[in-house]
């Protein structure tokens, strides 16, 4: 019976393919407008350029830096981000899109964000949708246009929403967040800068728990006040609402933005063709003979091939989006001070985590040795993410330890003379300085180098 | 109705949101908060007092102590004066006893890294150590040298002087035999180094009159702001230009080998204990917020702040914490030899353990402290979660 219902869910229910359009476009100028922006402010050559060193994410250490050529990729990447708005080939700049975009992020994990995750993540689902079905320069090659679209290719996108959102309220039910509103609490009263709110609210500390709760609160209810019809408009509000909050109070760049429009595709055909209107009458004012029509088929609609192997991909892609973010719960001690399992899991803005790590390298059998500094291989930034998160601070133990080993050093050991603060806590010594770096190998497994946290966070 | 009130909602959040990235806030945020600020009293308003704080260091510490600074260099270039018109002991001696006094005024200037001083690379020209001997050797014997070339930074300041009274014989005699008869290259020498000291000096000096008043309202959150960067630039000394230069260099804290000839006043085999611990004072008076040679007058300071952000470390404030870790130090470089270099080449594990008690400083400065007030690490420009 169920199986009949998934069976003609997957089969026979179609919906208009406005919603998705819509999303194409807001999608495709956000992210054109991202790219554009990242350049702007210089961040190509600071973040990607400058380093002499790159963080490689766990598995993708073959991803080399371009140095120049990043410029190159990027304008790939905005021309494929283009091409997805206009909807022209879409398939082929939706892929580029995804591989040139995911390639500048696999570049250097200090520059990790999740929402750079979650725009992957979502470029690659739209990868197997058809979303130049309807509004697209594919239809006017093509001269078909399509009425019906499968209804899962839209709901896809509301239930990868709805995960980010509501793992992002589990993420927030945790002793900090809600006992002590850290790190709100340590944030908050620093943008006494705000005109208004800076000097007086953000000042107090009832407005710290509310900001906590409220936002615990809201992620874990907004999926389902938007799937539900009647508290549509209201839970869209708030969408607004709280995304410009967190935009004025946090340098969060496009990501509210993004979570906005995003939010849109939860709406039903009515405003979604509203919208397609307003774009087509905004584009007949560049026409030169608005009265010349072109002559486009409408299909009734398209049955979506999905080759076996998409079906998989797609099958895997969710299984792996609902349960990789739990896989913390394998790893011993505290989420947030081991950082095992925190990354890709939309945890966000749950931790205020400073550092102060120092390289020794000492000749084993001599035991002569010297401190390093960072600063002569690390660029500030990298060496303010380094500082507290245990694999950055592995990967450039080794990097240290080879550059010496090259330099002619002999019997090289790489202790870390590592401090940590998190959440307002009393730095305590992070990495056992006894330990021998060097030695050590990245993987899956617990970090046992790792000094526990002296305090117990409790929650998700 | 509703998408209309969210479209003028959204309208005003956006504009509110993208001005408050830029450094100028339109008129009509000012405006509004302005009106908000009349209506709302001073008493309530709930925040730190910044800007009375950033008054208080410029009033009662940086403009005091480069204007001692200043005042110390021109009785230090009339004492030069002296001793190149007759060139004796006596006269060595005084200029000697200048020099000193204006080294330990220095050592309350060079934390303040900020404005015209960071402009020109006041430090550069004042404290780059060790010297470059060969260098200020040739340039006494060419008599041809240009000292604005960022390659003389080490054949200049207080550590080129250091090497010209103290560093160019085994004894007085011999040194003072260097600048027989008067007027000779040496003494020109002399004469170049204080003046280009003096003239920088001056130059950072008489630029904060006007800078003051841009320096004191500058209480923004951003990594330009004087409050952020005068933060930074404390930290950035106590670790860099006091741990690392005085203490961890020689020491062989960043080498294979100790590098006992890297101390600061390494040619008077008598002064880098008395520098390393004026450096120490000035830090903890700033601190504090202990008015420059004045004791009695205390004001805002990162202690106040901490206070005011009420950090309590497992009920202990934060600075009290960073007070005894400070004085801790301190005690400890009071028990090293006045001269760092015999301490090193005796007993370097002495040298050792007063750089990690030093050290142990930092981190509460570095971590706690910069988590505590919220201040990133300067320059980081990117995007957050």
């Amino acid at each position: 019976m169920l199986l009949k219902k998934i069976n003609f869910y997957f089969k026979n229910t179609h919906t208009d393919p406005s919603g998705l359009a819509v999303f194409r476009i807001l999608f495709g100028l956000l992210m054109l407008f991202s790219l554009i922006r990242f350049w702007y402010k210089g961040w190509i050559e600071s973040l990607y350029i400058n380093p002499k060193f790159n963080f490689k994410y766990y598995g993708f250490e073959w991803v080399e830096s371009l140095d120049s050529y990043t410029y190159l990729l990027f304008i790939v990447c905005a021309i494929a981000s283009l091409f997805v708005a206009l909807g022209f080939k879409y398939k082929f700049s939706i892929i580029i899109f995804f591989l040139s975009f995911t390639y500048i992020e696999l570049i250097d994990k200090t520059t990790y964000l999740n929402h750079y995750y979650f725009v992957s993540v979502l470029s690659f689902l739209m990868c197997f949708l058809p979303a130049n079905k309807f509004f697209s320069l594919d239809n006017y090659l093509d001269g078909t246009s399509c009425e019906k679209i499968p209804k899962w290719t839209v709901d896809s996108i509301k239930l990868l929403i709805c995960i980010v959102y509501f793992y992002a309220g589990l993420a927030k039910i945790n002793s900090d967040w809600l006992l002590k509103a850290m790190p709100l609490a340590i944030w908050l009263p620093s943008k006494y800068d705000i005109p208004l709110i800076g000097q007086t609210f953000m000042q107090l500390k009832w407005v710290h728990y509310l900001m906590s709760w409220g936002g615990m609160i809201y992620d874990l209810a907004i999926p389902f006040l938007l799937l539900n019809k009647k508290t549509r408009p209201f839970a869209f509000i708030m969408v607004i609402i709280f995304h410009l909050l967190t935009k004025i109070l946090f340098p969060i760049g496009m990501f509210p933005y993004i979570m906005i429009f995003s939010a849109l595709i939860f709406f039903d055909s009515g405003l979604q063709k509203k919208i397609l209107k307003k774009i087509s009458s905004f584009l007949r004012l560049f026409k030169k003979n608005p009265r010349k029509h072109i002559n486009i088929k409408s299909v009734s609609f398209i049955r979506l091939h999905l080759s076996p192997i998409s079906k998989i991909a797609l099958i895997c892609f969710f299984l792996f989006q609902l349960l990789f973010p739990f896989r913390y719960v394998f790893y011993p001690g505290e989420l947030f001070w081991n950082e095992e399992g925190y990354r890709f899991s939309w945890r966000v803005m749950l931790v205020e985590k400073k550092g102060a790590t120092d390289f020794k390298i000492t000749d084993s059998i001599s035991k002569k040795y010297f401190y390093v500094n960072n600063r002569d291989f690390l660029t500030a930034f990298q060496e303010k993410q380094m500082s507290f998160q245990p694999d950055f601070i592995l990967e450039y133990a080794h990097f240290l330890g080879n550059h010496f080993k090259g330099q002619g050093h002999e019997n090289i050991q790489v202790f870390a003379d590592s401090y940590v603060g998190l959440n307002g806590r009393l730095s305590q010594r992070f990495i056992d300085p006894k330990v021998n770096l060097f030695t050590k190998k990245e993987s899956f497994k617990h970090k046992k180098w790792v000094i526990p946290l002296n305090d117990e966070i409790k929650g998700f | 109705m509703i998408k209309k009130i969210s479209l003028a909602l959204f309208i005003f959040i956006f504009t509110f949101s993208c001005s408050s990235e830029d450094d100028n806030q339109s008129d009509f945020l000012s405006n509004s908060s302005e009106i908000f600020d009349s209506v709302v009293n001073d008493d309530i308003t709930l925040g730190f007092d910044r800007s009375a704080m950033l008054v208080f260091w410029a009033d009662n510490f940086i403009m005091p102590a480069y204007k001692k600074l200043k005042d110390d260099l021109s009785v230090l270039k009339e004492s030069i004066a002296s001793f190149n018109e007759e060139p004796l002991q006596a006269n060595f001696e005084i200029v000697r006893e200048k020099w000193l006094s204006a080294y330990k005024t220095w050592q309350h200037v060079e934390m303040f890294n900020i404005g015209k001083a960071e402009e020109i690379y006041l430090s550069s020209f004042m404290n780059i150590y060790p010297v470059n001997e060969d260098r200020i050797t040739s340039n006494i014997n060419s008599g041809v040298y240009d000292l604005e070339n960022p390659n003389n930074y080490a054949s200049q300041g207080f550590p080129a002087l250091d090497y010209l009274l103290f560093g160019l014989g085994e004894n007085d005699a011999e040194i003072l035999e260097k600048y027989q008869p008067s007027d000779n290259n040496y003494s020109k020498y002399l004469v170049s180094v204080i003046n280009k000291m003096e003239a920088k000096t001056n130059t950072v000096s008489n630029d904060w009159d006007s800078y003051r008043d841009t320096f004191v309202v500058s209480t923004e959150n951003t990594a330009t702001s004087s409050i952020n960067k005068l933060t930074n630039d404390f930290i950035f000394y106590f670790e860099k230009g006091l741990r690392t230069n005085k203490f961890g260099i020689p020491a062989g804290v960043f080498s294979t080998d100790e590098l006992p000839s890297k101390v600061e006043g390494y040619y008077s085999k008598l002064y880098s204990k008395t520098l390393a611990l004026e450096s120490l004072y000035a830090v903890k008076n700033f601190f504090i917020g202990k008015a420059f040679e004045n004791d009695a007058l205390v004001g805002d300071s990162f202690q106040s702040y901490l206070t005011f952000l009420n950090a309590k470390k497992n009920d202990t404030s934060l600075s009290d914490l960073i007070l005894s870790k400070l004085d801790t130090a301190i005690s400890s470089v009071t028990e090293l030899s006045d001269d760092f270099t015999s301490q090193i080449n005796t007993d370097n594990n002495t040298m050792l353990l007063t750089f990690d008690r030093i050290q142990s400083v930092v981190i509460l400065l570095k971590v706690d402290m910069l988590q505590t007030l919220n201040i990133n690490v300067d320059y980081v420009d990117a995007d957050g979660d």
